[in-house]
């Protein structure tokens, strides 16, 4: 094979924010004193030059098959960038608050990202698993980084096993595939399945343990167990991350998975996914009404988010991948925006986790307090805000491929979700007041006016992010 | 002289994977039997990858064997390494004393 055939130059954006990530780490192990502040810097300079090297969108295949750089993983790998460098933003005063000033935090963070990046151009079954797991294994490091403290340590033993066990079923999925179709290519697995016929049982059970591994990384429900214990118990601004970049690569290789190879066995995987997806709409809508602790009621918010997401990919058409990405979006900008409210919950020094700890907020903070109901009302899917316009494109792909019982379950259960995040606004806004939080760091209300903006403003400039997502749903259907 | 096939590595594969799933959830004793699980299901996925590979005559199962050994070591560094962390602020690994909180 001749170098000009590896095409390794579209993976630059990869190599570049990888060689950035070892520079830093050398750089932070090197130095004498702490660096934590300066490493973060670094880290968000790295992420905005690989967004830059990103954005010229070079395509093609690279690394003999192995490497898809496309429209669908450009605008993936944007989506990423963006949530992993507010994610930053996000943990800079906070970690410097809780005593997690340690330079390794950020450079995680980055090889976290380097692994979403795989993801979203993974074309192959190999650079899918290889990809997960660089995303995976800085993660547990992440959730168990506060290691004094007992919850942080228990969240990430809980996050290792599961997600080590979800990764093992992904793998064995991945060799039944392989065993029975005779390639990892996802081009070869296709051609393959070009016959949806000629589908053996063992190749259906590969597809289901692979659903099943990926369904655990973007907790979707019956792999959604430790969501919220790790939630809880992770550092908050790990929380902010969790919630965000973490939940669209694996979702996005979830969709170029089954579009792409299993394409043709539509009906093979679409009852699955829509078993799960109904699954996590109800669940996430039920089990937040009774939670107490704000980043619980996060936890079980994701998963009814991701519900929604599964909706577009059951769809199975341009129209309802389209709708996949626009919702990921949405969510992406909400999610930060509402960590970035959450970790400014500080009483005399004291980091708050409790919904009933924000009452009489409208008061003695009202930007903050604006804030946080905007986000609250976009994700209940109030018009006109960001939310709603996710939820729409969502359930017009779903009703025009006929699945009106999807679409009908989606809005049921958004109108009963709306119940607990209205139920915050009246907590901030007619409860009687407690004593006002600390000071909001500059770098959180940066944060929270950026998702604050986008969620509120979406519906004035749609244009570009739809048009960036039909492009790249196209990709998935030639 | 029976002759080993395809088919009794599956076996074997699947035997294993069994094994692993059931020591995760069925023990109710130490977090390292967990840790030696989690391999145990690695190790079958590979018998299955090395195996479909000689039948395929296709050499990508068992580069894919290699990179599941190196993540796998990865993984156990990891996972001992929290698993020490736990240790040191609770002072325990029975699985049963992991419920701090509950989910």
């Amino acid at each position: 094979m001749t170098w000009t055939a590896m095409n390794w130059t579209l993976a630059v954006p990869e190599l570049v924010l990888a060689c950035c990530g070892m520079g830093i780490l050398v750089f932070g192990v090197l130095s004498k004193r702490e660096t934590f502040q300066l490493c973060s810097m670094l880290t968000i300079g790295a992420f905005l030059l690989t967004g830059v090297l990103v954005l010229p969108g070079a395509y093609g295949v690279g690394y003999s098959g192995l490497f898809t750089s496309d429209a669908f993983s450009a605008f993936v790998k944007l989506l990423v960038l963006v949530a992993a460098a507010l994610c930053v933003v996000v943990s800079l005063d906070y970690n410097e608050h809780v005593n997690l000033r340690r330079f390794e935090f950020p450079v995680l963070m980055l090889f976290c990202t380097v692994g979403m990046m795989l993801m979203a151009s993974a074309s192959n079954l190999m650079t899918m698993y290889v990809g997960t797991e660089l995303m995976s294994l800085a993660i547990y490091v992440l959730a168990a980084f506060a290691r004094d403290e007992l919850r942080s340590a228990e969240a990430g033993l809980k996050y290792f096993v599961l997600g080590a066990l979800a990764s093992g079923l992904m793998l064995y999925g991945i060799s039944l595939v392989y065993g029975f179709s005779g390639s990892m290519a996802f081009d070869k697995l296709a051609e393959a399945l070009a016959d949806p016929a000629s589908a053996s049982p063992g190749l259906v059970v590969g597809i289901v343990f692979i659903v099943a591994g990926l369904a655990f990384k973007v907790s979707a429900v019956p792999f959604h167990m430790w969501t919220p214990d790790v939630y809880e118990g992770a550092p908050t601004s790990i929380t902010a991350f969790l919630g965000t970049a973490p939940k669209v690569a694996p979702m996005a290789l979830l969709v170029r998975a089954m579009a792409t190879p299993f394409g043709q066995l539509l009906v093979q995987w679409q009852q699955l996914i829509v078993l799960v997806s109904i699954a996590s709409m109800l669940l996430g809508s039920l089990a937040a009404i009774g939670q107490r602790n704000i980043k619980r009621l996060m936890a079980y918010s994701s998963i009814g988010h991701m519900g929604y997401v599964l909706i577009g990919l059951a769809a199975g058409s341009v129209d309802g991948i389209r709708g996949v990405l626009i919702y990921l979006v949405t969510y992406v900008f909400m999610n930060v925006g509402t960590f970035a409210c959450i970790l400014a919950m500080r009483r005399r020094g004291k980091m708050l986790e409790g919904i009933s700890d924000l009452a009489g907020l409208g008061r003695t903070d009202p930007a903050m307090a604006l804030a946080f109901a905007v986000f609250m009302f976009g994700m209940a899917g109030i018009p006109p805000l960001s939310g709603f316009w996710g939820k729409y494109f969502i359930f017009s792909a779903a009703v025009q491929q006929g699945m009106w019982t999807l679409a009908v379950i989606g809005v049921l259960t958004s109108v009963v979700g709306a119940y607990y995040y209205i139920n915050i606004v009246k907590v901030m806004y007619f409860d009687a007041p407690e004593e006002a939080f600390d000071p909001r760091p500059a770098s959180l209300s940066f944060v929270a006016a950026v998702g604050g903006l986008f969620t509120t403003f979406f519906f004035v400039f749609p244009a570009p992010v739809v048009a960036a997502a039909e492009a790249a749903a196209k990709v998935l259907f030639r | 002289m029976l002759a080993v096939g395809l088919g009794h590595y599956l076996t074997v594969a699947a035997l294993l994977l069994v094994l692993g799933i059931f020591g995760i959830f069925l023990n109710r004793k130490n977090v390292i039997v967990i840790l030696m699980s989690i391999e145990l299901i690695l190790l079958a996925v590979n018998i299955n990858l090395v195996a479909f590979s000689a039948v395929h005559g296709d050499l990508a199962g068992q580069v894919l064997a290699m990179f599941v050994l190196t993540v796998a070591a990865a993984e156990a560094a990891i996972g001992l390494a929290i698993v020490v962390i736990y240790f040191r602020n609770r002072g325990s690994i029975q699985v049963e004393d992991v419920n701090l909180m509950k989910g």
